[in-house]
Parts: C-alpha cells; sequence; structure tokens
C-alpha cells in the first residue's frame, strides 16, 4: 500500500448524548482528492478535528506514511504534514493577512522574508493577496486565500478544506478548483469536505460518504450520479413540495430605493434595492453570504429603521416603524442566526414565544404577561412543528440546531403573518424536517401570505419560490420568475453581472 | 493668586513621579486587554501592591524588596481573578469588582499597625552628566529608578507586543479566542499570564504611590488611581506609547490642580480636587465619540472550548 | 482530569445552593483568617453571626440596627440588581447615594424650619431626583456616545465625595453649628425626621422603602414585559433588538431606577439614622450593595435575604471590633470574600465537572 497516504481505523468520538463518529475507517491516497460527504451534524467536522489533532479519538488509530499518527494538538499534525483550511474561526480580523499566515505556521520565517513567500505561493497558484492588508478589509474569498496559503507556504502532505466553496460565486470556485488540480498534480493529498454534490462529483476521484456518524458507502464520485449520491447522504428519502397553483392578489411589501449603511462600519450596505411582493407570492433572494442577507432582513424587520418611503407594508410607509410595532398588523421575519438572534439561549421556549409573538398573539396585556397564555402558545408551536423538547420549559440553547429552527420558524407561522421574511429557512435542520418547513411555507403562501425567502441553498430557491433575486454587495437584481431560469443565467445574477445591472436600470 | 510660585522644572518632575504609579497600572492593564480580558479589580491590586509593599520596605528597610513584594502580592490577587474568569469562567466585570472590593479590604485590614509610619525611600539616581544638565537634568534626569522602569517597561511592552512571536500569539488571543484556540494556542495560559503580568504592575504602581509619591500609608489611598489607569487603556486605544502620554497628562492634571490649590487660585477647591476624576470623564467622552478604535475583539467575552 | 461541561439549562438548585455554599466557604476561610488575627474563630464567627440577633446582652441595641443597615442596601441593591440584569454595569451608586442625601436635604433645608407634612415627601422626591439626575449622566453618554458606564459611573462617585465636602462645609452648613462642617441635624426637626416608625425596631421610611422596592422589582421582573425586555438585553441583545425592544431606552430606565433608588437611600439615611449630611456620613452602602446584589443572585427576594445577610455582618463586625478586637477591615475583606466566593460557586449554575481523560484543549 504504496500510495496510501493516511489510513483511518475504527475512529470514534462520542459526546454526551451522541455518538459523532462511530467506528469511521477509510484510507486517502496520494495525490489524491478524497471528499468527505454527509449532511449537516453527519459527523464531518469532529472526523477532521481528530485528524487535525484538535479533538482526540475515543478509539482507532490513524497511520500516516506508514507511521502511527495520533497528533495530541494541531502543531503536532502541522508538522506532520497536516494542514486545515477551516470554515470559520481562523483568522484575526485586526491582524494582517501576514501575521495571520504567521500565526498559522510552526516556524514561520521573519516578517520580510514572509511577505515575499507570500507573494510568491499567492503568484504561483493565481491567488493574488497583499501581505501588508488587514484581513478586516478583505472579502470572504480573499479571506479563504489567507488560509489556503498559510497552509500551502507549510508544503503539506495532506490539505483538509471544510466547506470551502459556501462563502464564494460560482466564479470564485472555478479559481479554486484550479489550484486544487495543481496542488494534486504536485502530488498533495487534498480531503475535501463538502454536501454539495455536484462540486465533488467534478472535483474529486473518491469520495467517503458519512450519515449519522458512520461511514456508509464510499463510490467514485464521477461514475455515481448525483441521486445515487443523494440517497447515499440522507439515507432515505423524502416528500418532495407539492405542486400548487399560484394566485397572486394585492401588493403587500413595497421596497423603493433602500439605502442603509453598514452597521458600524462592519457588514455590507444595501444600496437601492427596490421590488415589490404580492399577496400568495415566494420571492427567493439568493446570493453568497455576506451580501447584505443580514442587513435586508433586518432593514424589513424593523430591527434598522431606514429613510422614510423606502419601505412600504399593506400601503403604510413603515420605515420608521420599529420591529414591535411592524409586527403588530402582521409583518413577521425570521433571521438566519437561531442563538442569540432570533432566541435567546438561556430563555425558555415560553419565553421565547413571548420574545416576538408577546402582542400579536395576545400574550402580553396592559404591559403584563399572561405566563399560562404563553406557555399554551409555546406548546402549540411545539405541538405544530414537531418540535422535539421535553417541554416549553427548556431553555432554547438545550435544543438541537434543527429543532430551534423548526420552533423559531413555527413561532412565526404560528402567527398567521401577512408577510414573512425568513433568512436560510432549513440551515442545519435534516432533511426530513426541512422538507416539512418549506411545505409549511408553501401551504402558508397558498393560505395568502406574502413570503421573501433568503437563502444560500439555491435548489431549496428553485423548489419554493415564484421568482427569484440575487444578493451582490448590497445590491439586489431584478427579480424573475423562476420558470425559465438555467444555472447560467443564475451564477450571472449572483456575480452581480452587469447585463442585470443594465437590465434593471431599463426596466 | 500667585502662580509664580509654581517652577516648571519642578512641575514636569513631579508630573513624572505623580504620573508614575498609574503608568504602572495602566500598562500591565493594556496587556491584560490586549489577551481580551477585562479586569477591573486594577484598584484592589494597586492598593494591596501599596500596602504590601509598603509593610515589607518598612520590615527590611528596603525599599527594592518592598517593590517585589508589591509586584508578586498584586500577582497572587490576580491569580484569583484569573482562576475564576479563566478556569471557573465567572463574569469578568462582577469578578473584577469584587477583587476591588476585597483587595480594599485586604489592605485595611494589613495596613492598620503601618498607619502613620514613615518608610525607607528610594534614593534619586545619580545619572552624572545628565542629571547635571541645567533645568532639563532636575526634570527628568534626576529621578528614582521606578520612573525610567516605568517608562523601560512601556517600550518593552511596545517591543514585545509589535516584534515578538509572543506578542503576536497575545494579540491573536484577544482578537479571536475561538480562531487562537482553533489554531492550536493554548487561550486560557496565554491569559493567565497576561493577567499575572497585569497583577503584577498594579502592584508596582500601588508600591510607588506609599513608598515614593506620598510615601506613607494610609487607608485607601490609591483613591481611584486604578479606575483611571484603567481609562487611560481606553483613552491610548490600547497603544503603549499613548499610555505614556495618556498617564504623563493625568499626572499632569493632579499636579496642576495641587499647585493651583497651593497658590492659592479663585477656583473652587471642590472643582479642582474633583478635576482628575472630570477630566477622566471627559477623555472617556471625547474617545468615545470618536468610535471605539483598537479594542480587542474578544475583550471580556468568556472563553469556553467546548468541543 | 476534570473538565467542565456547560449544562443544557442553569440548573436551578445551584441557583440556590451557591449562595449557601458561599457564606459556608466565607465563614471557612474567614475562621481561618481571625485565627490568624489571634481570635477564636467560633466565638468570632457566633460574635458576628449569632449575637446581633439572640444574644441577651446585645440584642436589645443590635437588633435594631438590623434593618437600619438592611435598608439602604436592599433599596440600592435592588435598583443595580435591574441594571445587571439588563448588563448596565451602574459601579457608582455611592456616588447617587450620596447626591440624592444632599439634594433631599438641601430641599429640605431651604424650607427651614417650616413644620408642613409636605417637607418630608418633598425631600424625598428630591433626593430620588438627585440620585436620578446623577445617574442620567452615565446613561445620556452611553447612549448618545457609547462611553463606556462602568468608567464614567465610578468617577462620578469620587466627584460627588468632592462636591459632599464642599456642601458640607458651605451651602449646607448648620449656620448654628459654630463653624463645624455638617448640616443641622434632622433629629431636631421633625417634619424633615425620618424617624424610627415603630419603637424598637429600626423600623424607618427606608425601610418601608425597601420592602415596596423588593416586591415592585419581582412584579416588574417576573410579570411585566419590560422586566422581560430588561432580562432580554442583558441575555441577548442582538435578540431584543430583534424582539423591537429599544436598547436606549433600556438603558436609560435601568440607569434611572437604580440611580433613583439609590439617591432616595442617601435621604433616607441622612434623614433618619445618619441624622446630617456630613463630609463622611456616606458608609460605602452604594459599594456593598454591588456585593448584596449578586449574592441575592439579582432577584428581589434573594437580594431582601442577602441584604439582611450583609447587614448583620456589619453589625456583628462592630460587635467583633468592641469584645474580640478584630479590625474593622476585616469585616469589608469578610465582604469581600463573599463575593469571590459566590462567583466562584456560581460556575456549577452553568456548567457541571465531569472526569475525563486528558484531551488536546
Amino acid at each position: 500500500m504504496d500510495d496510501t497516504l493516511l489510513s483511518i481505523q475504527g475512529l470514534t468520538k462520542a459526546y454526551p448524548g451522541v455518538v459523532a463518529n462511530d467506528n469511521v475507517t477509510f484510507d486517502i491516497g496520494k495525490g489524491e482528492i478524497h471528499a468527505l460527504l454527509g449532511e449537516n451534524g453527519a459527523g464531518k467536522s469532529t472526523l477532521v478535528k481528530m485528524i487535525y489533532g484538535l479533538v482526540a479519538p475515543d478509539r482507532g488509530t490513524m497511520t500516516l506514511d506508514g507511521a502511527s499518527f495520533a497528533p495530541p494538538k494541531p502543531s503536532v499534525a502541522r508538522q506532520a504534514g497536516v494542514a486545515m483550511v477551516f470554515q470559520h474561526f481562523s483568522l484575526f480580523d485586526a491582524l494582517s493577512v501576514a501575521e495571520n499566515v504567521a500565526l498559522g505556521m510552526e516556524n514561520p520565517p521573519k516578517p520580510r522574508d514572509l511577505a515575499a513567500r507570500i507573494r510568491d505561493v499567492s503568484e504561483q497558484y493565481g491567488l493574488p493577496l497583499d501581505p501588508a492588508r488587514d484581513v478586516s478589509s478583505l472579502s470572504a474569498g480573499e479571506r479563504q486565500r489567507v488560509e489556503i496559503i498559510r497552509c500551502l507556504l507549510q508544503d503539506p502532505r495532506l490539505l483538509i478544506m471544510d466547506e470551502p466553496t459556501s462563502v464564494l460565486t460560482p466564479q470564485e470556485v472555478e479559481i479554486l478548483f484550479e489550484t486544487l488540480r495543481k496542488l494534486k498534480s504536485e502530488g498533495t493529498s487534498i480531503l475535501y469536505i463538502s454536501h454539495k454534490l455536484e462540486e465533488i462529483r467534478s472535483l474529486c476521484d473518491h469520495a467517503t460518504i458519512l450519515r449519522h456518524g458512520q461511514k456508509v458507502g464510499d463510490c467514485t464520485p464521477s461514475e455515481t450520479s448525483a441521486r445515487e449520491l443523494a440517497e447515499l447522504m440522507v439515507g432515505s428519502s423524502f416528500a418532495t413540495p407539492k405542486a400548487r397553483d399560484v394566485q397572486l392578489g394585492e401588493v403587500v411589501l413595497k421596497v423603493q430605493n433602500l439605502e442603509l449603511p453598514a452597521l458600524d462600519g462592519i457588514g455590507t450596505p444595501l444600496r437601492d434595492i427596490s421590488f415589490e411582493l404580492r399577496k400568495g407570492e415566494v420571492l427567493g433572494i439568493g446570493g453568497v453570504a455576506g451580501n447584505g442577507q443580514d442587513e435586508l432582513l433586518m432593514a424589513l424587520s424593523g430591527e434598522r429603521l431606514s429613510d422614510p418611503g423606502m419601505v412600504t407594508f399593506q400601503g403604510n410607509d413603515v420605515s420608521r416603524q420599529g420591529a414591535g410595532q411592524r409586527r403588530l398588523p402582521g409583518l413577521l421575519s425570521a433571521p438566519e442566526e437561531r442563538l442569540g438572534h432570533a432566541a435567546a439561549p438561556d430563555m425558555s421556549l415560553t419565553e421565547n414565544g413571548v420574545l416576538t409573538a408577546g402582542k400579536r398573539a395576545g400574550l402580553v396585556q396592559n404591559g403584563f404577561i399572561d405566563w399560562g397564555k404563553s406557555r399554551r402558545f409555546a406548546e402549540d408551536v411545539i405541538e405544530k412543528f414537531d418540535v422535539r423538547t421535553p417541554g416549553p420549559n427548556v431553555a432554547a440553547r438545550a435544543l438541537s440546531g434543527g429543532n430551534l429552527q423548526k420552533y423559531v420558524v413555527g413561532r412565526e407561522i404560528v402567527q398567521k403573518p401577512e408577510l414573512l421574511v425568513i433568512n436560510q429557512p432549513t440551515w442545519g435542520v435534516d432533511a426530513a424536517a426541512a422538507a416539512s418547513i418549506r411545505q409549511a411555507l408553501l401551504d402558508l403562501a397558498h393560505g395568502g401570505a406574502a413570503i421573501l425567502v433568503i437563502s444560500q441553498d439555491l435548489d431549496e430557491l428553485m423548489e419554493i419560490s415564484d421568482c427569484f433575486a440575487a444578493l451582490n454587495e448590497g445590491r439586489l437584481s431584478q427579480p424573475r420568475p423562476v420558470q425559465g431560469l438555467d444555472m447560467e443565467q443564475i451564477g450571472l445574477m449572483l456575480g452581480g453581472a452587469h447585463d442585470m445591472e443594465t437590465a434593471h436600470v431599463a426596466s | 493668586m500667585d502662580l509664580s510660585s509654581i517652577s516648571p522644572v519642578l512641575l514636569v518632575a513631579s508630573i513624572m513621579v505623580s504620573a508614575t504609579p498609574i503608568l504602572f497600572a495602566a500598562i500591565g492593564e493594556l496587556v491584560v486587554e490586549k489577551s481580551g480580558v477585562l479586569n477591573l479589580g486594577v484598584e484592589g491590586m494597586m492598593i494591596t501592591g501599596a500596602v504590601v509593599g509598603f509593610a515589607v520596605a518598612v520590615n527590611t528597610e528596603s525599599p527594592l524588596v518592598g517593590f517585589v513584594a508589591a509586584a508578586v502580592a498584586g500577582a497572587v490577587l490576580s491569580l484569583a481573578f484569573g482562576f475564576l474568569t479563566q478556569h471557573l469562567l465567572s463574569n469578568q466585570v462582577a469578578t473584577g469588582l469584587g477583587l476591588t472590593l476585597a483587595g480594599l479590604g485586604l489592605s485595611a485590614l494589613i495596613g492598620k499597625p503601618y498607619e502613620g509610619m514613615k518608610s525607607p525611600t528610594l534614593p534619586k539616581l545619580d545619572l552624572g552628566p545628565l542629571s547635571d544638565i541645567p533645568g532639563v537634568g532636575k526634570m527628568v534626569f534626576s529621578h528614582d529608578i521606578m520612573v525610567y522602569v516605568s517608562i523601560l517597561l512601556v517600550a518593552a511592552v511596545w517591543a514585545f507586543l509589535k516584534f515578538t512571536r509572543g506578542g503576536l500569539i497575545l494579540r491573536a488571543v484577544g482578537e479571536s479566542h475561538d480562531s487562537a484556540h482553533a489554531l492550536g494556542y493554548k487561550v486560557v495560559r496565554v491569559r493567565m499570564i497576561a493577567i499575572l503580568f497585569g497583577g503584577a504592575c498594579a502592584g508596582l504602581g500601588g508600591a510607588y504611590l506609599s513608598l515614593v509619591r506620598v510615601p506613607q500609608w494610609t487607608e485607601g489611598m490609591t483613591a481611584g488611581a486604578g479606575w483611571i489607569a484603567l481609562a487611560i487603556v481606553v483613552f491610548a486605544s490600547w497603544r503603549p506609547w499613548r499610555i505614556l502620554i495618556g498617564a504623563y497628562l493625568f499626572g499632569g492634571v493632579t499636579v496642576l490642580q495641587l499647585n493651583l490649590q497651593a497658590a492659592g487660585a479663585k477656583v473652587p477647591v471642590a472643582l479642582l480636587s474633583a478635576s482628575p476624576y472630570l477630566i477622566t470623564i471627559l477623555v472617556l467622552v471625547i474617545i468615545s465619540a470618536r468610535g471605539a478604535h483598537g479594542a480587542p475583539a474578544s475583550l471580556g467575552r468568556v472563553f469556553h472550548a467546548s468541543n | 482530569m476534570l473538565r467542565l461541561e456547560k449544562r443544557p439549562q442553569p440548573s436551578r438548585e445551584w441557583t440556590a445552593l451557591s449562595p449557601l455554599l458561599a457564606v459556608a466557604l466565607t465563614m471557612l476561610v474567614g475562621g481561618i483568617l481571625f485565627a490568624i488575627l489571634g481570635a477564636n474563630p467560633f466565638e468570632a464567627i457566633r460574635t458576628i453571626f449569632w449575637d446581633p440577633i439572640f444574644s441577651e446582652q446585645f440584642s436589645g441595641f443590635t437588633r435594631p440596627q438590623l434593618l437600619v443597615k438592611a435598608g439602604p442596601l436592599i433599596l440600592i441593591a435592588i435598583g443595580l440588581s435591574i441594571g445587571f440584569k439588563a448588563g448596565i454595569w451602574n459601579i457608582g451608586a455611592e456616588g447617587q447615594y450620596i447626591m440624592g442625601a444632599i439634594c433631599g436635604a438641601g430641599a429640605g433645608l431651604a424650607f427651614y424650619p417650616s413644620d408642613s407634612v409636605l417637607i418630608f415627601p418633598l425631600m424625598l422626591i428630591a433626593g430620588a431626583l438627585g440620585g436620578w439626575a446623577w445617574a442620567m449622566i452615565p446613561a445620556i453618554l452611553k447612549t448618545k456616545l457609547g462611553t463606556n458606564e462602568i468608567l464614567v459611573s465610578l468617577m462620578l462617585v469620587y466627584v460627588a465625595e468632592t462636591i459632599l465636602a464642599s456642601v458640607a462645609s458651605g451651602l449646607l452648613r448648620n449656620p448654628d453649628g459654630m463653624g463645624f462642617p455638617g448640616s443641622r441635624n434632622f433629629k431636631e426637626w421633625d417634619a424633615a425626621f425620618n424617624s424610627e416608625l415603630i419603637t424598637g425596631t429600626g423600623m424607618h421610611w427606608g425601610v418601608v422603602a425597601a420592602f415596596i422596592a423588593v416586591i415592585a422589582a419581582y412584579v416588574l421582573m417576573s410579570r411585566h414585559i419590560q422586566g422581560f425586555n430588561i432580562r432580554l438585553t442583558g441575555e441577548a441583545p442582538r435578540a431584543a433588538r430583534f424582539a423591537g425592544v429599544n436598547p436606549t431606552r433600556i438603558v436609560i430606565l435601568c440607569l434611572g431606577i437604580s440611580g433613583a433608588l439609590a439617591g432616595m437611600a442617601g435621604m433616607f439615611e441622612a434623614t433618619g439614622p445618619a441624622g446630617q449630611v456630613s463630609i463622611d456620613f456616606n458608609a460605602g452602602y452604594g459599594f456593598t450593595a454591588i456585593i448584596v446584589a449578586f449574592l441575592g443572585r439579582l432577584n428581589p427576594i434573594g437580594i431582601l435575604l442577602a441584604g439582611l445577610l450583609m447587614a448583620l455582618t456589619y453589625i456583628g463586625g462592630e460587635l467583633a471590633q468592641l469584645m474580640l478586637g478584630l479590625p474593622g477591615a476585616a469585616i469589608q475583606l469578610f465582604q469581600g470574600m463573599l463575593l469571590f466566593f459566590l462567583l466562584a460557586t456560581d460556575v456549577f449554575t452553568n456548567y457541571r465537572l465531569r472526569l475525563t481523560k486528558k484531551e488536546a484543549v
């Protein structure tokens, strides 16, 4: 077995209440791009943390190039030639690119030499980057380059990439793939973690599929259909939403030339956004993360106020009204971040019900909270949306991500919104629950509500939306009917292509 | 009033002396905050340093031993803060306050027998020809060693943060403890070291107050100096050299108001006595109106490596 | 290796248990401290915690002191706890207390020697307003400019102390006081005197106000939407904005309540137990109240109990000073230690200890 780089034998890791990895075994060959495929929560992250020395396995062994490999900490893994590009949490905003790179290296060279080497490597692999810039001024794609270059400077034998494309535009994805293929041709092995099937089919030589912490299969992706891969990953087929006849009513939401500066200089400013939403309509807004999704939701929910005339709801200008005031006539919303934004982590589900439903559901009268009624409200949401929890007294943070998502989405739907603005409705939710949330949204639209779905999952948007628009650097493209859109057009919209801009102006 | 009684040479010299306690405490707190920890116990550590330094200096008749003991006392107290906030994950604001309250009590207890005593004080350094320069010599080059140690400490902290790998790691930990943890750095250990350093510095600052500046022990003698040191860190936007400017500025205000009081200026005494505190507020207001610059992003947040 | 693991939700048992454990640990370590100071630890603990209430010799004098000392502590701590719940750190209650006393006493003295029944209510309102206005300084600076309220409110304590020194020997000085600093003694002016309501209990209007504050705070925090919003702001600021809570209003509300309550406490103290506004009439209640607020778990009922306990340590401390010659500062340290142990034992509310094998952390 000379061409095996890393061999994983029976790795097992259990956390209280959940077995993250159960007896996982596979090999990664030299110069191979090996995919690790699975849904959110399938145990991919835990597995790579064990390879990178962040977590120690309960059982099982690894061998790297024939030698036993059990890194007690990341620096040991790095010395052995294992490098990792993280999905989140590994850059320091206030530090420069060079300092960030130095922090990820065991024995960084002198600052001047390091800057020169960063330039060399970035040219060699087509990843332009200025070592002196502060990371806070970089785009998501550029940030990832910092991480990749940090890894490449250590001449890794194995490069681990955790969901690298979730923050990239289709064009940037192509550049990344070129880099990875070049690395492969130089003999570097890559462990590529993703749940995006098409990417894996076009890039990877081999795939290991995880489900509920167990290895459930392996295959050669280019010879396997996306459907087969999906079935391996998800395990069972699930109900797809029913087809429906759309009857559009009068305009519910009208946004005119919405402009909003970035909050405290962080985030993306909204630039000249205009669109209309009618009763019964589902508008899907796509875009790469960090292009103004959060800001748009906050501008519509009332968390941030805009100038008069920019946001009109049911014919009334609500631009200067706060979230509480907008909620009363039925403008409800569900932000992406569940813990800390949509819900208070340490408060009970009952209290988290009062959070948004207090006035509209009549849980608060004359300023006093009716706790009995609030509890029944929470129980109602729990029952209708199949939230798995011992009861409404449980703290929000005790729920799994998917269950909490069901609760916060259900909390708004139960209140019968006239307009629901929702960001990432099914993020981190298992497939069956995701399908039921999508169905609930469609039912709501069928009942006459207007719905604005912001998501990074294009499949989801195509499945439930009537119209599609894309956010790019705080600008929104002209919404277009979903029917007849092809991937290329969508890619251009996501990238903020110029013909879309002119089309917008012309219309 | 008679302003001619205020000698500029003595004024500058006394500004340097009166700024030194705050300078020690502030440069220590800067390192602590750069690592992402907010220790509001500076006042408590300072006053403990003041009393321990004084007591040890009296008993050993060596002010230098007093300073060492004060640094150790400050560090020991900060160790308690570090253990609570870093290992038991307690709220940093509350724990820092607790440290200050406990420090005030502890110092009053230790200091009772020493009230009214005189301690041996530090000799002025003889810097040879430098001290003999007319005017400037007396102003800048005729101080005790701790004045220069405090300035050297600022330079050392600056160089450490800017040029060394240790400094880079410290800043990284303060910027994002999650990222630092993901890269395999020991967040808690780095922070504990920073906290201990901050405690030792606060202890030195307190000892300077009781051994040189005043020099005797009175209960509650720090009178908010520790809190002013905290404000100076904000004023300095977390940059070492600006700490020096800030401390000397406040030293200047303190000395000037005392001189004005002595000279019988036609300004209400209450206003003059309150001026260091009012100016601290004013400076905080100006800094915050400009927008917070340079605060470490993880400052005051609890770090727990959950998985 | 011992490792902390986050509990899925805060433990109710530990919320109640940790203050008791902290008190026990403080007694233990305090006992050792007293032994080092040369006192019999058991006698010292008994003198501090038992004798003020049950000793035949002293309780006649010390028992009423319990309410006298607990009143201002509870009143101030209730206000502070509301702010702390919202993550607003007013640590300058001592300054608001002083300003309340000055304004309350000043408003009364302006009408000396009127015997109108309106004098005392007027002084109460003026005292509350004085504390409120002093707290509005950090509140407005925080909301308008984002200035840190911790440092500003604390700096204002020192400013208030210089004002106190100035008015005690100037504006409010007793004209018949033969030049000594300090205001007129309110004990000699019935209309303005905050007298003992029931003889031998120590109960005065400030204690009544403290009890009312406990009940009002309990209702506010557990039943009213504003209390809910305050808690929400403290626990999850982003979620609070999402819910439609205006953070500026919460800051103004919380600092306003705590300032007004501290001001009232100051006014009650100056016109009652202290009897006059003098240079050092303030006894550090504003700072001790911080300990009371935490020891009471920021819960009104808890604060009531914690205030009584802390008052006990004050009185017991004085008794120990008298009887055993323990230094007064020992009690201050004792109180500081109590807060420290509380914060330390508090970890078990949100985390549990687990024995695990060594792992890279």
